[in-house]
Formats: structure tokens, C-alpha cells, sequence
């Protein structure tokens, strides 16, 4: 299969690969994927509570190139982001952004699933509600 | 300066030795006759060269040159011998036994014989990848016609007992096939000693060119007969017509002339340097090999990474040409089924790579891909959350995994 020179770029150069402290209050892990589907993403983020905005992701993949260029690419988009902002992110964004193949496309489904996932996590610790995930991919 | 990608893909195909090339070039130049053009010396001469093949066949397995049928490879070879004799010996009985982690040849032309109304027993193998010789015996019945069993596994490298497989066939008055496509040219396979009625294998494999194979078929003791399965001029003793592909069987020949001269030297080189990799690459934590060590082919070598995705893997080894377990053209990954009836996991199976040597690998190859391996799983294993949970002594298999 041929990879995107972004894909490949990502790949080779991951952007915040780590962990954040998951028993902090403000950041939020969102788990998602499957070992025997071939792709778990793990994604993190660091909200600063006044101003609502993601000062730090983080993210690490087991999965094909597509997942962890999908996955290094929303962390990227989420520094900066404010958690409002975060929550629009598309996955065809992601697509269009990578240039993925119609075979990889469930590679960035999963990572929008590991944003609004994360973000889930955070306001649920903060005593928000968590909100309704869209379904509609799956 | 280290070309790459380095090829140790052997098992998939090999590269043609040149002087497997250089005894083919006239065939393909000046001497273009028919073999079977039997009024004048363009055809002698073609035919000559055949029987020279024949010859040089015979000596590396043991058997009488006319036992060989020329085909266009290893599957048309398991084709024939096994809906051959399906056919021929429809009288006696229907029933086959094979084994699971057979190469899709054998697995699919066994698949045909049960819609043609045969039955096939599918011996399943232990986690080294051998069939049990109790269930054999247990499986064999009056009716059973044939078995066929591989000699060495395509994916493990993996060596069937089979003298002792052959006995028992024998015993029960079935004929036993192997397809020997990974073992002849790479260790010693005597037709004789081991009791083989029908062998399939083919040149590209050895060092020989593609599209050229031969399926062995016993004259005596007992005489094996085979139904054609194309029609035609009746060549090879009437079990396979089509016009012979001369400059092909005379690169098999020279192809099995060279693996009878230099299999001990070969053997010798080639395991080194596959312990040596299996070794190396073994220092990594949680890295497994898959299929039997000791009864193995010497070329091979088929290892799992736990935690690191197998497409992702062979994404990071960009610079070897290896196979992996995971057959992923598609959206759905679909696992080695051989390493599967190892019984290995679906991520176990996804994150292996096979490695398969040739005459032609260097030291230097290996030290590279040692290196190109190690470096690539690692990084991988820093990326991977389950490498992460894993090394934190969380139990993944009790994880409830969000479904996709």
C-alpha cells in the first residue's frame, strides 16, 4: 500500500507521543479501538479550567501508519484548541488533511472517537455530563 | 554499500542463480525446438536437453527420471496429484486427509474434491505446527484414497514427520503425497527413503526460474498413475499435455543439479546466519517464535512482536522485504490461518515476520536487518498504549475494549 508523504511524515516523526498524568483533575483519556481489530488509540488532553482551552495532548497507538498519523495529526490540531473547538474536529478533516485511502478512513473515525472520548473523560471528572456520542460511524 | 531493500522474502520466490540463467540462455536463443517434434533434430535436440532436466531432477530426490512430470509450477503440481487422484482411483475410495496449515494449492484443490462429492479429513497441527500421528491413524479409513501432507511449512519453516506420516499411509493402503515446495533444493528429500508416492515442487523456489515445476509420480511399488487434468498431445506419459517449456525444465534441472552440490554448504551458511538473526532479534522482550525449532527448514525463521501492529511493523522494517502474518489488503485484517492453527492470537499472527534466507544473503544483510528490526519494534512498542499497560502489569485481556 502506498502511503501519503503526511502519513509517512507522521509515522516517522510522531507528534506528543506520551502520557499525562490521568489522576490529575484537568486531563481527560479517552481508549478506544480494539487489540484484535489491529488499532487502540490512546489519547489525552490537558484543559486549562479557566479559560476551557487544551494546553497539552498527548496520544500513543498501536495500529497501522494511517492510526498513528491520525492520531499524532489530533493532537497537533487539539494544542490551542478550546474544548468547544475540539468537539467539532470531523474525521474527514483528517482524510483530507492525510490523504486517506477509503480502506484507512476507519483510522481517523477512531481518532475523532479518541477526541470526543477524551473530552467525555474530562467533563465527566469535572462534573459535567457526558455528551452523546455520534454513532453514526459505527 | 548495503543495497536496500534487503530481499529475505525466499520463501515467497527466490532470485535465479546466473548460472542457472547461463544453461538456460540457448533455449531460449538456438535451440527453440519442440521436444516432442520427433522427424528432425531441432526437436532431438529440445528433448535432449529435457531428459538431461530429468536426469539432474532424479539425482537431487532419488527417483527414476521418468517419475518426473513437467508443470508449470508447484500448484498445478498439487492440482494434478491430487485431483488425479481423486479420479484415477474413485474405485478404491473418495476419502483424503490433509492437514490445516497445508499452502491454499492443497487446502483449496481439497475444497473442490468435497463439491465434487469427495470427503477430506483437515488434520489440525500443535503449537509447533506438527500434525499428531495418532490422529492421522485415527483419521485414515478403507476408503481413504490419499494423503497428503507438506514436507516444510511456507510461513514456520516447520518439518512434518514424514517417513513416519508415509508409514502409516502406507500401512492403511492410501497413497501419500507431499508437497515439497519449501524443502526440495534445501534439505535432503529422498523419494525412496521416505516413502513418497507423489511430490510436488517447483523451480522458482531454488533458485531457478518461474513458471516451471514438476510433479513426481512413483512407477513402482507401487505404480502410481495420475488423470490428466488438461487435455491435449498427451505429453509427459499422458498426464499433462501442452508443449514442454524447455528453456524452464532446463533451468529446474540445473537448479537441482546446483542445490544437490552445495545443499551441505548452503545448510551450513544459511542456518548460522538464521540463528544468528532469531537470536538477536529474540533479546527483545516478548518476541516469540512461531513453529517448530527443531524440526525446521534452515532458511527460515518467523517471529512475533507482542503489542506492536503488524501493518505498523511492516511500515517500520521499510528497508527489508519480509512477509508479515497479517494479510491486510483490505479495511479487515485477516491473520496467517497457519499461524492461527498454531494457535496463536490475532494480534500474535498480525505482528509476525517471516524471514526466509537465501544462498545469495550476506552477513553484512542480516546485521542490517537486526539492527532495522530492533529499531523499529522499539519505537513501535514506545507509541503502543498496550505496550504502555502491558509494562504497568495491567491484564489487556480483561480490558473491555470499546467496540469500532
Amino acid at each position: 500500500m502506498a502511503y501519503s508523504d503526511k502519513v509517512i511524515d507522521h509515522y516517522s516523526n510522531p507528534r506528543n507521543v506520551g502520557t499525562l498524568d490521568k489522576s490529575k483533575k484537568n486531563v481527560g483519556t479517552g481508549l478506544v479501538g480494539a487489540p484484535e481489530c489491529g488499532d487502540v488509540m490512546r489519547l489525552q488532553i490537558e484543559v486549562d479550567e479557566i479559560t476551557n482551552t487544551i494546553t497539552d495532548a498527548k496520544f500513543k497507538t498501536f495500529g497501522c501508519g494511517s492510526a498513528i498519523a491520525s492520531s499524532s495529526l489530533a493532537t497537533e490540531w487539539l494544542k490551542g484548541k478550546t474544548v468547544d473547538e475540539a468537539l467539532a474536529i470531523d474525521n474527514m478533516e483528517i482524510v483530507e488533511e492525510l490523504a486517506l485511502p477509503p480502506v484507512k478512513i476507519h483510522c481517523s473515525v477512531l481518532a475523532e472517537d479518541a477526541i470526543k472520548s477524551a473530552i467525555n473523560d474530562y467533563r465527566v471528572k469535572n462534573g459535567m455530563p457526558a455528551l452523546e456520542e455520534a454513532k453514526s460511524h459505527h | 554499500m548495503l543495497k536496500l531493500p534487503i530481499y529475505l522474502d525466499n520463501n515467497a520466490t527466490t532470485p535465479l542463480d546466473p548460472r542457472v540463467l547461463e544453461a538456460m540462455m540457448p533455449y531460449l536463443t538456438e535451440v527453440f525446438g519442440n521436444a516432442a517434434s520427433r522427424n528432425h533434430p531441432f526437436g532431438w535436440a529440445a528433448e535432449e536437453a529435457v531428459d538431461y532436466s530429468r536426469d539432474q531432477i532424479a539425482a537431487l530426490i532419488n527417483c527414476d527420471p521418468k517419475e518426473i512430470i513437467f508443470t508449470s509450477g508447484a500448484t498445478e503440481s498439487d492440482n494434478l496429484g491430487i485431483k488425479g487422484v481423486f479420479e484415477m482411483y474413485s474405485q478404491k475410495g473418495n476419502h483424503i486427509i490433509t492437514a490445516t496449515t497445508e499452502h491454499k494449492a492443497v487446502l483449496d484443490t481439497c475444497k473442490h474434491i468435497e463439491k465434487l462429492g469427495g470427503r477430506v479429513t483437515y488434520l489440525p497441527v500443535n503449537s509447533e505446527g506438527l500434525i499428531s500421528l495418532e490422529e492421522l491413524e485415527a483419521a485414515m479409513t478403507p476408503q481413504t484414497i490419499l494423503v497428503t501432507i507438506m514436507y516444510g511449512n511456507n510461513e514456520t519453516g516447520t518439518i512434518q514427520p514424514i517417513r513416519e506420516i508415509a508409514a502409516i499411509a502406507h500401512k492403511h493402503g492410501a497413497l501419500f503425497m507431499s508437497d515439497a515446495t519449501q524443502a526440495v533444493g534445501k534439505i535432503p528429500v529422498d523419494v525412496i527413503a521416505d516413502g513418497i508416492d507423489l511430490m510436488a515442487f517447483t523451480a522458482h523456489k531454488m533458485y531457478g526460474p518461474k513458471g516451471v515445476g514438476a510433479l513426481y509420480v512413483r512407477r513402482k511399488n507401487p505404480r502410481v498413475k495420475v488423470t490428466a487434468q488438461m487435455d491435449g498431445g498427451g505429453h509427459e506419459r499422458g498426464m499433462r499435455s501442452g508443449t514442454l517449456n524447455v528453456p524452464g525444465i532446463v533451468g529446474l534441472g540445473k537448479a537441482c543439479e546446483l542445490a544437490r552440490l552445495e545443499m551441505v554448504a548452503d545448510t551450513e551458511r544459511l542456518s548460522k546466519m538464521r540463528d544468528r538473526l532469531e537470536r538477536e532479534l529474540l533479546t527483545l522482550e516478548e518476541s516469540y517464535v512461531n513453529g517448530s525449532r527443531e524440526h525446521r527448514l534452515p532458511h527460515v525463521a518467523n517471529i512475533s512482536f507482542t503489542y506492536v501492529e503488524g501493518e505498523g511493523l511492516m511500515m517500520g522494517v521499510k528497508d527489508l522485504a519480509v512477509s508479515s502474518g497479517s494479510a491486510c489488503t483490505s479495511a479487515s485484517l485477516e491473520p496467517s490461518y497457519v499461524l492461527k492453527a498454531l494457535g496463536l492470537s490475532d494480534d500474535l499472527a498480525h505482528s509476525s515476520l517471516r524471514f526466509g534466507l537465501s544462498r545469495f544473503t550476506t552477513d553484512e544483510q542480516i546485521d542490517y536487518a537486526i539492527n532495522h528490526v530492533k529499531e523499529a519494534v522499539t519505537k513501535l512498542r514506545e507509541m503502543s498504549p498496550l505496550w504502555e499497560m502491558f509494562k504497568e502489569g495491567i491484564d489487556l485481556s480483561k480490558i473491555e475494549w470499546a467496540e469500532h
